[in-house]
């Protein structure tokens, strides 16, 4: 029931992915060209996202503890260090490139395009290598 | 050129935002697919399976609605294949560097009001215009 009902949550994510438009590089593109051929959706998914999200949240964190779990697992850091601000930035200048964030490629997968698959093989690589890189510092 | 969506894009917006809350709701957990995707990478997290049955869905997700509907979302990637390649690299070091993308960051941090994640997603939205009016105004596109 457990990894049922995350299948089904992951299905209501992807849907939302492809009925946003999210799940299109070049209606990314187009959000970002304000210069350009600007197309302003993107912000109505980021909106419509943000205030069920902060609204939901809050309902949810009334209760002690989520359903399938013992306790809700937040993220505790509080410090803006510089991989958290260069790693965003990093992550920007592929999203310009590419057209594709992690949530709008894997939904892309199902569209069977190619694109998607060979953006996604390069994501993991990239992803596994700085890992890699870094446990490798320490 | 694509057309304005609002409609369609403020439903799937909420969509997207629902799935955050249920995740939350049942398990517990901030619904970043970033970090659901390093999870199921070596070395795997312990409990991989929902982070693992989450993303099936997210990929079934598009092939559902078409069999159930008959409709298929736009999809444009003009991209050339090279600059694919190197934009996945850095889109995936730059979420491990910096725990989290537009969904970890940019819907559930920005919704905790974390400041980690306020300041994550000013970076990436301002280094992703710079990038694309770049590549669309200053070398004129792929």
């Amino acid at each position: 029931m457990r990894v049922f009902s995350a299948l089904l949550i992951g299905l209501i994510f992807g849907a939302g992915i492809a009925v946003s438009g999210m799940i299109n590089p070049a209606k990314i593109f187009n959000f970002f060209d304000i210069a350009g051929t600007w197309d302003p959706s993107l912000a109505f998914v980021m909106g419509g996202a943000l205030v069920v999200t902060f609204i939901g949240y809050r309902l949810v964190w009334r209760r002690q503890r989520p359903v399938f779990d013992s306790q809700f697992h937040l993220p505790t850091r509080k410090d803006l260090d510089p991989a958290l601000i260069g790693g965003a930035a990093l992550f920007g200048i592929g999203w310009g490139i590419a057209g594709f964030c992690p949530g709008g490629a894997i939904p892309a997968l199902g569209l069977g395009e190619a694109q998607a698959f060979i953006f996604v093989a390069a994501m993991l690589a990239g992803l596994w290598g700085m890992r890699l890189l870094r446990s490798l510092k320490g | 050129m694509t057309e304005f969506t609002p409609i369609l894009s403020l439903a799937g917006g909420a969509m997207i935002g629902l799935s955050a809350v249920l995740l939350m709701a049942l398990h517990g957990r901030i619904a970043g697919i970033s970090g659901m995707l390093q999870g199921l990478l070596p070395p795997f997290a312990k409990d991989w399976g929902w982070r693992a049955a989450f993303l099936v869905g997210a990929i079934f997700a598009p092939v559902l609605i078409l069999v159930m509907t008959g409709w298929r979302p736009a999809f444009d990637a003009s991209t050339p294949t090279l600059w694919l390649v190197i934009g996945g690299l850095i889109v995936g070091a730059g979420v491990q560097l910096a725990s989290g993308c537009t969904s970890g960051h940019g819907i559930c941090g920005m919704s905790r009001l974390s400041a980690r994640s306020i300041v994550a997603t000013l970076s990436f939205m301002i280094s992703t215009a710079v990038t694309v009016y770049v590549i669309r105004h200053i070398i004129g596109g792929f």
